[in-house]
């Protein structure tokens, strides 16, 4: 397995160019190769979410994507999603509203809730919750991550 | 204003919010080399060859390692809960001859690269005779090994005259109860680094958690180390109910292989491992009777029941069978009392603790036990509640047995008096009134309620330095360790409140062995309590030695300066003369430190009630949890909103508990739940808002906080509340006997219920 392939694509704004195995899923890519370790690999079969990205604005779960298959892609990720010491207004949100607890699944929701807000500000309750149920929390129970997300879609339609 | 009792936002989240945190997965290191584990595939049978030779021939192998190249290496021992007999049950870190569980490690690879570590254990070819595998607890013992059955010990907590208080019964019930096997599941899965430092010649352990100081001892003894060649470093830490940061085979072997191979060695786990091999806990099976007179009085218990080990005996020994059997009476007198627990090994992945261990299921058994009680006699179960409570006026209250090593004397307590206060809260009357209402509309709606006692804050002890830098920072060092639950902003407040000083300047350190020399850990919701009680008693120390140092340099008596933020000031002078807390550091040569020990041979008793509302929907027998309440005692709360988080997501993981996850095998001992898509824990859809009330009633004398612990309260009457919620919607009190209440076994329910009218 090792014919490598060389491929392109944008993180956060940066083009990089990385050679990997045609089997290299994009997360471990993202994480070893481009050494951004904030998209977390909860269960590495699409599940929990926790490797959420955005590629070309849609979260995606980046362990259930071959990293040859982002060339050319735009891909987002946690860490670039606060402007220097500036937070965005969804990790202020999380903050305050107590929206994390080990922190695991955190970067996963941020994510999701970017991909979500940037799609339609003015979601209801309802549907945000529907959307959310996409990816897995084990300490929070839900509710402060519903919170955060609520508030910082009001921040955000300021 | 005191910084206690203040929902201050957490120190600890920047990090975690932007991507800089290190986890497990995140720590890498030149020359590294990964490790992947072969596993057994069948859950009993004789382990007769074990071909290596494909795996070594691949050209990225470094090294694969199988028993006999870890003959040296002792089985890992007991950190907690001990009783004679229970050594031939440990856990070799890799099969010895036999495979007991569809999981367990029989093998090694090491190589450059993860892919091709796993590319490499797919070569490795083991030969397995199955054999029939034990797979239920309750079943007559078998042999486990030539001379031991598969009954590694009975656990027996007993106190009073049984026989006459079922002699005197006015009625006698009895119930056969089913917990079923579950477990933490936390995001991230288990992993482990271990790095040789050739220059020091100490061997790191990243990745570590929960108990880096016992593990740091236990790996020493095994791997004939000195305690000063081995040091354990905690990084952020996804997630611990329990079972993350115990020692495991991995943990051993990544140390072994890192001091032979000479190379750092990183293993992470991943999700199908972690189902298979990480710690499962509940499974247990209860068959319980009360004696019980005319008003609804428990005149004696008694409960026999049969836990589900799994194919070994981990690091908690029995702890969890005996904490089953302590916390059988909860809040109740009984004045007779016998529980008997048959620790029982199976062929499935082996058991540890996981978040509020034997209280979990005892309030389950105890809670269904006490309604239908209540419905036998036609009575409101509420008021058979009341009628058992143990009274306020009767604490401190001693049961005549111990746990964990302390005897068990609740502290504090009014339960009563907190029942009556969150079922005014919660508005129970209307509560009523609305399910009746939607009932009589056509709708299977229904409450239910469970009570529980909890037990926190285990000793023996915790120590506790406080620093104060020359450039004027805190540093509080202590051996505690952080599973998310915000250890850094409580520990902070604390520190800060018995100095007089702000947050912003101090420094919590947790989990680092090479920090302090000895630490308990963080578990048995214990932190709070125990790391807390020596840090408040540091940082009175080092405010007086702050203000003795103060008043020399400032030619002023120290009772007369008080510490204000980031300076010491003269009380009855305003604008006068002032310093900051770093020129007091320079003054004494660099830094002030204090340290303190606190000691306890107590635990701390909290309580609370949890209540559930529920809506069965007969066509798909899905069961909604319509809205979740939980009224709880802390003593007192450090940071009310980290304990509500705390108790929210319990709440959640306890209606995952009772409605969706389960281990399941079948009937050759494959397990059935080895992804996330099969071992079902609740998204947001599953979970109603958690509705909490905290209570501060009964603070605790144990302690110089008068806190109890809040790590798990959240989880432990939610299976009991749902339980009878959905008795409730039935109509049919008692009918629920078993969880997870999934759609087959409501289904099962259903059909034993007359048809709907339409």
């Amino acid at each position: 397995m090792s014919d490598r392939q060389d491929v392109t694509f944008t993180v956060n704004g940066d083009e990089r160019m990385i050679r990997v195995e045609p089997r290299r899923s994009l997360a471990d890519a993202l994480r070893e190769d481009c050494g951004l370790t904030g998209t977390h690999l909860g269960c590495e079969h699409g599940v929990c979410g926790a490797c959420t990205v955005l590629v070309d604005d849609q979260p995606v779960r980046s362990c259930l994507m071959f990293a040859v298959q982002a060339e050319g892609a735009q891909v987002r990720t946690v860490e670039g999603l606060a402007t220097g010491d500036q937070l965005h207004p969804l990790q202020q949100a999380f903050w305050d509203h107590h929206g994390l607890q080990c922190g695991f699944c955190t970067p996963g929701f941020l994510m999701l809730a970017v991909g979500i807000l940037e799609r339609d500000p003015d979601i209801a309750e309802p549907e945000l919750r529907e959307a959310l149920s996409s990816n897995l929390c084990r300490c929070t129970g839900y509710q402060n991550i519903l919170k955060s997300v609520l508030a910082a879609a009001a921040e955000m339609r300021k | 204003m005191s910084l206690i009792g203040r929902s201050v936002k957490r120190l600890e989240d920047r990090p975690l919010l932007t991507g800089n945190g290190r986890f497990a997965a995140d720590v890498s290191l030149p020359d590294m080399l990964y490790m992947r584990v072969v596993r057994s595939p069948v859950a009993f049978g004789r382990l007769t060859d074990l071909r290596i030779s494909e795996a070594l021939a691949h050209p990225g192998t470094v090294a694969v390692w199988t028993a006999e190249d870890v003959a040296d290496i002792p089985p890992i021992g007991f950190r907690m809960t001990s009783v004679p007999g229970l050594e031939p049950y440990r856990q070799l870190v890799f099969a010895n001859g036999y495979v007991r569980y569809v999981g367990e490690p029989i093998a090694a690879v090491f190589a450059g690269d993860p892919y091709t570590a796993e590319d490499i254990a797919d070569l490795v070819a083991p030969e397995i005779e199955p054999l029939a595998p034990c797979l239920d607890p309750t079943a007559p013992p078998s042999e486990f090994a030539p001379g031991r059955t598969t009954e590694a010990a009975v656990i027996t907590k007993a106190y009073g005259d049984l026989d006459a208080a079922f002699a005197r019964a006015y009625a006698v019930v009895a119930l056969e109860l089913i917990v079923g096997r579950h477990s933490g599941v936390p995001l991230e899965t288990r992993g482990a680094i271990a790095v040789p430092e050739a220059a020091s010649g100490i061997l790191r352990l990243y990745g570590a958690a929960k108990v880096p100081h016992y593990n740091r001892q236990a790996l020493a003894a095994m791997l004939g180390l000195p305690l000063d060649r081995i040091h354990l470093h905690e990084g952020h830490v996804g997630g611990g109910f329990g079972i993350r940061g115990e020692l495991y085979p991995e943990d051993v072997l990544t140390c072994a292989a890192a001091l032979r191979l000479g190379r750092p060695v990183k293993w992470i786990e991943d999700r199908y491992e972690h189902l298979v091999a990480a710690n499962q806990s509940r499974g247990s099976v209860h068959r319980v009777r009360a004696a019980v007179d005319e008003h609804g009085f428990i005149l004696g218990l008694d409960d026999e029941f049969w836990f589900d080990q799994g194919g070994y005996l981990r690091t908690h020994g029995v702890t969890v069978i005996d904490l089953t059997c302590a916390m059988l009476p909860g809040p109740h007198i009984i004045p007779a009392y016998r529980s008997v627990g048959h620790v029982r090994l199976t062929n499935k992945t082996p058991c540890g603790t996981y978040r509020a261990p034997g209280r979990f299921e005892a309030s389950f058994v105890r809670e269904r036990l006490v309604d239908v009680i209540a419905d036998r006699l036609g009575l409101d179960p509420i008021v058979v509640r009341r009628r058992n409570f143990i009274t306020k006026t009767a604490m401190p209250f001693r049961r005549e047995f111990a746990v964990l090593g302390t005897d068990v004397v609740y502290d504090t307590g009014d339960y009563a008096g907190l029942l009556d206060k969150f079922l005014n809260r919660v508005g129970w009357e209307m509560l009523q009134a609305d399910v009746v209402r939607r009932r009589q509309a056509g709708e299977m709606v229904g409450l239910g309620l469970g009570f529980f006692v909890e037990k926190s804050g285990l000793g023996p002890f915790d120590d506790a330095r406080i620093t104060l830098g020359s450039d004027g920072t805190i540093e509080v060092i202590t051996g505690a360790a952080s599973i998310g639950q915000g250890v850094e902003t409580v520990l902070a407040q604390i520190c800060a409140d018995g100095l007089g000083t702000g947050l912003d300047r101090i420094r919590v350190i947790h989990g680092q062995t090479d920090r302090i020399a000895r630490g308990m850990g963080a578990f048995a919701s214990r932190v709070t309590v125990m790391t807390g009680a020596a840090v408040t008693i540091a940082a009175a120390k080092l405010r007086g030695e702050l203000l003795t140092v103060a008043g020399r340099l400032l030619q002023t008596a120290p009772d007369r300066l008080a510490v204000a933020g980031d300076r010491i000031v003269v009380c009855d002078a305003p604008g006068g003369p002032s310093l900051d807390l770093a020129a007091i550091a320079r003054g004494v040569g660099g830094e002030l430190t204090a340290d303190a020990t606190f000691t306890t041979d107590r635990m701390t008793y909290p309580y609370g009630v949890h209540l559930a509302q529920v809506r069965i929907q007969r066509d798909s027998c899905a069961i909604a949890v319509e809205r979740f309440f939980v009224g709880y005692d802390v003593g007192r709360a450090v940071n009310p909103m980290l304990v509500e988080g705390q108790i929210v997501g319990g709440a959640a993981q306890g209606i995952g508990a009772a409605l969706l996850e389960e281990f399941v095998y079948d009937a050759s001992g494959q397990p059935r739940s080895v992804t996330l898509a099969d071992y079902l824990m609740p998204t947001i859809a599953e979970i109603p808002t958690i509705e909490v009330t905290l209570f501060e009633d009964a603070p605790t004398p144990l302690n110089p906080l008068g806190v109890k612990g809040a790590g798990e309260a959240g989880i432990s009457a939610a299976g009991a509340a749902i339980a009878a919620a959905v008795d409730d919607a039935l109509g049919r009190v008692g009918a629920v006997r078993q969880l997870p209440i999934t759609p087959n076994r409501l289904h099962a329910l259903l059909v034993e219920l007359p048809a709907p009218e339409r």
